[in-house]
């Protein structure tokens, strides 16, 4: 087993010695593709999406040399704060909770209302069975409530749910749902709204301050000259700076 | 249909097929090398072997698979890039655990962040090999020391009757005779560890369950250009059936390998064999 591990760590050791004269460092974004329309895999199998455009431009301005990476949701935290990725680029709305872990960038989207839908119009929600993805503000907001909550470890999973009668409403971010609740004539999108988040934000270590500063200079100019408006326009987010 | 089969999306699920078959081939028989290493210290004469291989095999069977896949692979991922940290950057002077944080210094991170991700891929798939050969190679290890104690005692008795050594009897009696007694524990790792694969996804290889689940998941119009609905029921099926036909194949293949180590051996399969030969 020794044996293994050091012959293991020897061919890891020189093949970084090799590679260790290349360029500077590449920044790793890590998503979870399974979120449209932030991020979802395409047909060709890439992460695509509103969060695809915007970190490609970020990395662009700030400078830096970018590559994709997906991660479940549920490891998503612990795999940027052992170093697996670099920022986590993901749909994830600021809370003081998270941001006791992880450090966040200023917020690239307004808070989205979170919107529910359900198979039909008279769903309870004050005392029924309302599904929503683990590790969510929406989770944590049916928590709260007098509602039972019941958690997926995938966005996907929550609107099945609704749909095998399992849940009787989902919570997720509106943009989410929209283009579900349009496509599906099973499901509909009910008027109540909640607002809950303080807008998404890039998630960072703690340590990186440096990362951290060079990303926030760049989403600032993409506020400035309207280039953030475009593309929360063009993947029919709400909110507009 | 045809050109829905052929996304990049659908080459990227045929490829993970290709990754699990490739997983076992390379981990079947470096498990079987821990566990022959493992139960051959086990019965060792020198104390301190002999107790490393019984506690690996007690904790590494007692400790579930899951806890031992999530807890390991970072352990070992953050204990070889502290060492390469401490031999490349030595005057480095901030901590490298700084609250929730690891932090590294770049020359020190495996594979470097500038790496390809084919390689942060290859690292995935390398780091899981290693761990299912240690998970594993503990059972096949318990498997394989019960073998080599069923061994008739009369075996070696008369190899060291014949004044061979503790090696030549090891290797020439103890060794040949102990398969016909491993292999139904071993043909049961082997069933086990064809189900435990996509455990991959926990080490952050996609494997086919994990595209499956991606690719039958509801695709709405905006997104795709192929839109369609839940299918991941037709997509799980198609992979049941592909683990069913995997482990069908596995029976026949171990049950051709039975045959042929039982034949000769003093068990009741190789009596029976002589008495359909003499027949």
């Amino acid at each position: 087993m020794k044996q293994l591990i050091l012959s293991t760590a020897a061919l890891a050791l020189s093949a970084g010695m090799v590679l260790a004269d290349g360029h500077g460092k590449t920044i790793r974004l890590g998503t979870e593709g399974a979120y449209p329309p932030y991020n979802f895999l395409n047909d060709a199998g890439e992460v695509a999406g509103f969060e695809r455009e915007l970190g490609d431009e970020l990395c662009a301005r700030a400078e830096l040399t970018c590559e994709w990476v997906t991660n479940e949701w549920d490891s998503i935290i612990p795999n940027l704060v052992s170093g697996n990725y670099d920022v986590i680029i993901a749909g994830m709305s600021i809370t003081d909770e998270r941001d006791e872990v992880i450090d966040f960038t200023q917020n690239y989207t307004l808070p989205d209302p979170s919107a529910y839908v359900a198979a039909s119009e008279d769903a309870d929600l004050e005392n029924g069975v309302l599904a929503a993805q683990t590790n969510t503000i929406q989770a944590a907001f049916i928590a709260e409530s007098s509602a039972t909550l019941v958690e997926f470890a995938t966005p996907e999973e929550t609107i099945a749910a609704v749909k095998n009668g399992e849940a009787d409403a989902v919570l997720a971010d509106k943009a989410f749902l929209t283009p579900i609740a349009d496509a599906d004539p099973d499901l509909m999108m009910l008027d109540q709204e909640e607002l809950i988040g303080g807008g998404i934000g890039l998630g960072l270590r703690e340590s990186d301050t440096e990362l951290k500063e060079k990303l926030n200079a760049a989403i600032a100019t993409m506020k400035e000259d309207g280039s953030l408006n475009a593309l929360l326009t063009k993947w029919e987010i709400s909110g507009q700076f | 249909m045809a050109c829905y089969l052929t996304t990049g999306k659908h080459m990227s699920i045929y490829y993970s097929v290709f990754t699990v078959l490739i997983l076992l081939a390379v981990t079947a028989p470096i498990a079987l090398l821990f566990g022959f290493v493992g139960a051959s210290a086990a019965r060792s004469r020198i104390a301190p072997l002999r107790w490393f291989a019984q506690g690996y095999i007690a904790i590494v069977r007692g400790v579930p698979e899951i806890a031992f896949f999530l807890f390991f692979v970072i352990a070992l991922d953050q204990g070889i890039e502290y060492l390469r940290h401490k031999a490349l950057c030595p005057d480095w002077s901030e901590p490298i655990r700084q609250g929730n944080d690891f932090v590294v210094c770049q020359a020190a991170k495996v594979p470097l962040g500038s790496a390809p991700q084919w390689l942060h891929e290859t690292y995935g798939f390398a780091l899981a090999v290693l761990t299912f050969a240690i998970v594993y190679g503990a059972f096949a290890a318990n498997v394989l020391f019960g073998a080599m104690r069923a061994v008739p005692r009369a075996q070696l008795e008369t190899a060291e009757a014949y004044g061979m050594t503790q090696r030549q009897t090891f290797w020439r009696v103890l060794v040949p005779q102990m398969w016909v007694y491993a292999l139904p524990g071993l043909s049961n790792l082997w069933m086990v560890l064809i189900k435990a694969t996509p455990l991959l996804f926990l080490l952050g290889v996609e494997d086919i369950v994990y595209w499956a689940r991606e690719l039958g998941g509801t695709k709405t119009p905006r997104f795709t250009d192929y839109p369609h609905g839940d299918w991941r029921m037709w997509y799980f099926l198609a992979l049941l059936v592909f683990y069913l036909l995997f482990t069908r194949v596995s029976e026949i293949v171990l049950g051709r390998i039975m045959a042929r180590l039982t034949k000769g051996q003093a068990t009741a399969g190789g009596e029976a064999q002589r008495k359909a030969a003499t027949a």
